[in-house]
């Protein structure tokens, strides 16, 4: 097995300027064939140009970016049979009906599964003859999503593919993506919804302005945070407060609420234990706690609380 | 500020569903996008017939010269089918028949600006997002009309001014500029039915613009047999027939006008009625659905790019063979132009650098057609970067097509199109004056030649467009400026007599005058292998840029 089998996405460094923003600066992904891979950022932290340029539709200006074993930029058309890309924003000609974008751009790619494509037509409830105009946002994006679901490639890059979806299509959607990994294709999905990532996503990459900061499986990435503690003691709980691992403590009489880091979860409990539990409920963190952690010094103070 | 205040202050006290409400905003908006190209056009042609008005009285000066005109040209069938009939021999009069096509130029601008504004408005969702806000749902429309009337009017108003400074008669002015506000109005409420009846934009102007062809032809049909003619009576049946009854610098017939305002009137509360009736983004018509399945040929980037060049193709066709057949059925006119003016023949001749009329007329206007094929390849050569900027370039260049095989695709097009326009408009304009003068045998390669004689100078034009796109993507839009530096140098160098090296610039200045002079290939071969470098370097460069993603 060569190297970019098991990675099919491998970038480092990555840097990419635009006049006076510094859009990406110093990126690092690395995607694994056969995963879902979820790539998490808020608006304007660099998602869609890493993809851009891992599409060979900007060049990076500066580390490095390997997509299937070659250079995005300079094997793009070679590469573009082996994937298929759904644009955040799916744009389509407004005199070319949706039935004819799909196989249109299924053919540009070089392969179209026919079954696949009227199966997913009526999965999606696409009504194939409208023209480009006549779409909405959420079907426009229905468009982009079965030309690139039928398509015959071993990769998917989503970017943003679900906005404008309703949450019968997402379910849908999600569906159709584990069904793409089951026959071992694998798929970068851009997103900014967190249940959607948690649902589909084996591992993920979390940017912030351009930079890489957290990257990993999603049940590890949830020992590098909190979790919440909600219990009633037989004691007073004395001592608590002085654990480095306890946050944000609460206490109200024999009732303690508090946030721990995951990882010294244990010597928090045998704290617990000693004084005497009643009741004890504790909650892992979810992707959302994870996700505002890493924002949290960019949103206004209420909801950091 | 005060009118959309008061709208929306009257809306509170009466029906929340006042179905004006806001229309004074909307007129702002309106105002504010279109605050260059409104003053621009109506200004550019305001001073058209002042501009007729003195070069009419410069050619001729005497009242002998001017009857001469009228009993000739003024009076030549193919002048009465363009321009309309003459109403007298003062030089308003002849200024006023010369100005005879800005009518069907002003009804069709005014048809564009209000579907722009409200059909293209909805089908681009801009529309559903103001109307959630408190807006009436005959507000777009209102507000598309009252811009585009009132631009009619301050044109009319301009004319009249402008003709009225050239000393005509005031009464003759006046008509004229009503004459023009009367087609900017008809066919303002033409284009607000219109936009009522189809969900796309596209076919609100198709629809506008044959109602506006099938007035012109009517009202040439009228005219072109001349006075008394037994067609005559058909004009009364075009809006733009009745512009020619109204009579300006004759005996002037004002209350024609009243037709045309009726006429605005009852299109204008059809297109109320109509617009009140319907969804938003709805059209009356039902929308045509497309295929199922992509077609066979629709499978790479040259089949995309024939689905996107065909139908702006067939139009620039139809147009390229009307040019034709009007240029080669008013040369024997030219002829009589010329005959009557000896100043006219000189300037002809430096034009042309002809000693044969004929020839010096064929080589202008093979000249002129020239400038329209390169308007043409410009515009094709922008669709690649409409295309680019509006996204759809991005999900096609996402899979195996590379970007010069895309670019070929499209420059396919913005260069045989032309070619092909080119052989159009030559064969039209050699077949038509060859079975006037009975000689088409030797005419239809004659003029067909001259005219692709043009294509390395039109060629050259699209490759700085190419250039540009892909060396200086942001200022694409720059090829406009040059287009416009080219013709106008083309167009007025000679009679300017403006420095050699300045004419040298425009690259129709180095194509051969043809028909009636020698045939040299070395200046063919250099504009067209100047071309291949700068399209080359163009193509080049953007295989080498970032696509513009916004």
């Amino acid at each position: 097995m060569t190297q970019h089998d098991t990675f099919p996405i491998e970038v480092s460094g990555l840097v990419k300027t635009f006049g006076r923003t510094r859009a990406l600066d110093g990126l690092d992904l690395t995607v694994r064939a056969g995963e879902v891979h979820g790539f998490l950022g808020p608006n304007g932290s660099g998602k869609s140009t890493t993809i851009r340029i891992l599409l060979g539709l900007l060049r990076a200006d500066g580390g490095t970016a390997r997509l299937l074993g070659g250079d995005p930029w300079k094997d793009a058309t070679r590469l573009h049979r082996r994937l298929a890309y759904v644009p955040g924003d799916v744009t389509l000609w407004p005199n070319l009906s949706g039935g004819e974008i799909i196989d249109l751009l299924g053919r540009l790619r070089g392969g179209l599964d026919r079954r696949r494509r009227d199966e997913l037509l009526e999965r999606f409830e696409l009504d194939p003859k409208k023209k480009g105009r006549a779409y909405s946002k959420g079907n426009r994006q229905k468009v982009g999503l079965v030309a690139a679901l039928a398509s015959n490639v071993e990769m998917l890059i989503l970017d943003e593919p679900t906005s404008g979806l309703d949450p019968l299509m997402e379910e849908v959607f999600q569906q159709c993506i584990r069904e793409e990994r089951d026959r071992g294709r694998t798929v970068l999905l851009s997103s900014h919804i967190l249940s959607e990532v948690e649902a589909l996503c084996d591992r993920v990459t979390i940017i912030r302005k351009g930079r890489t900061v957290e990257t990993g499986a999603l049940a590890d990435l949830r020992h590098l945070t909190r979790t919440s503690i909600d219990a009633e003691l037989a004691a007073a709980p004395d001592g608590l407060s002085d654990l480095p691992a306890v946050h944000d403590l609460r206490v109200d009489g024999h009732r303690v609420r508090c946030e721990v880091d995951t990882a010294d979860l244990d010597e928090v409990l045998r704290l617990l234990t000693s004084l005497g539990v009643r009741s004890l409920t504790s909650r892992p963190p979810t992707l959302e706690e994870l996700f505002l952690r890493h924002y949290q010094d960019e949103m206004p103070q209420a909801v950091t609380r | 500020m005060s009118a959309g205040k008061g709208a929306g202050r009257r809306a509170d006290r009466a029906a929340p569903g006042h179905a004006l409400v806001g229309t004074g905003a909307l007129i702002r908006l309106i105002l504010r996008r279109d605050r260059f190209i409104l003053p621009i056009w109506v200004l550019l042609i305001a001073v058209m017939p002042a501009t007729f008005v003195s070069s009419f009285r410069e050619l001729y000066p005497t009242d002998a010269d001017r009857l001469r005109w009228a009993a000739t040209s003024g009076t030549n069938p193919t002048f009465l089918a363009l321009y309309g009939p003459l109403h007298g021999t003062d030089v308003g009069a002849l200024a006023a028949q010369r100005a005879g096509f800005l009518p069907v130029i002003v009804g069709l601008i005014c048809a564009f600006t209000v579907i722009r504004h409200t059909r293209a408005e909805e089908e681009a969702g801009r529309r559903e997002l103001l109307g959630a806000t408190v807006l009436g749902r005959g507000a777009p429309l209102a507000a598309a009309l009252a811009v585009a009337m009132a631009a009619s009017l301050a044109l009319g108003a301009l004319t009249a001014a402008g003709m009225i400074a050239q000393d005509v008669s005031v009464a003759g002015a006046v008509a004229f500029g009503l004459q023009l506000a009367m087609a900017g109005c008809v066919f303002a409420a033409v284009a607000g039915v219109a936009a009522q009846l189809t969900e796309g934009s596209r076919a609100a102007r198709g629809i506008a613009t044959a109602v506006l062809g099938a007035a012109f032809v009517v009202r040439m049909a009228a005219d072109v047999g001349g006075q008394g003619n037994g067609l005559q009576w058909l004009s009364w049946l075009s809006p733009l027939g009745w512009g020619t009854r109204l009579a300006p610098f004759g005996d002037e017939r004002w209350w024609v006008l009243l037709l045309g305002a009726a006429l605005t009137a009852v299109l204008v509360a059809a297109a109320g009625t109509l617009s009140g009736r319907r969804d938003v983004a709805a059209g009356i018509l039902p929308p045509t659905l497309g295929a199922a399945e992509a077609p066979a040929y629709l499978s790479g980037p040259v089949g995309l790019a024939w689905r996107l060049h065909s139908r702006p193709l067939y139009g620039w066709l139809a147009g390229f063979a009307a040019l034709g057949v009007v240029y080669g059925g008013v040369a024997d006119g030219a002829d009589d132009l010329v005959k009557d003016n000896p100043d006219l023949e000189e300037i002809m001749a430096r034009l042309g650098g002809q000693t044969s009329i004929l020839d010096a007329y064929f080589a202008s206007s093979m000249t002129i057609v020239g400038l329209i094929a390169a308007g043409y390849a410009v515009s094709a050569a922008l669709r690649m970067r409409a295309e680019e900027t509006s996204l759809h370039a991005e999900p096609v260049l996402a899979t195996a097509v590379g970007r010069v095989r895309w670019s070929c695709a499209h420059l396919l097009f913005a260069l045989l199109g032309p070619a092909l326009g080119l052989a159009v408009a030559g064969a039209a304009t050699g077949l038509t004056h060859g079975l006037i003068s009975g000689d088409a045998g030797d005419w239809l390669p004659r003029i067909t030649g001259a005219a692709m004689a043009q294509l390395p100078a039109v060629w050259l034009v699209t490759a700085v467009a190419v250039a540009l796109f892909g060396l200086a993507p942001r200022l694409t839009g720059a090829i406009w400026g040059v287009f416009g530096a080219v013709a106008l140098i083309t167009l007025f160098g000679p009679a300017l007599r403006l420095n050699q090296w300045v004419q040298d610039v425009s690259p129709f200045t180095h194509i051969p005058k043809l028909p009636g002079n020698e045939v040299s290939a070395a200046p063919l071969v250099w504009l067209a292998a100047i071309a291949a470098v700068a399209a080359a370097a163009g193509l080049g460069g953007f295989r080498r840029r970032d696509l513009s993603l916004g």
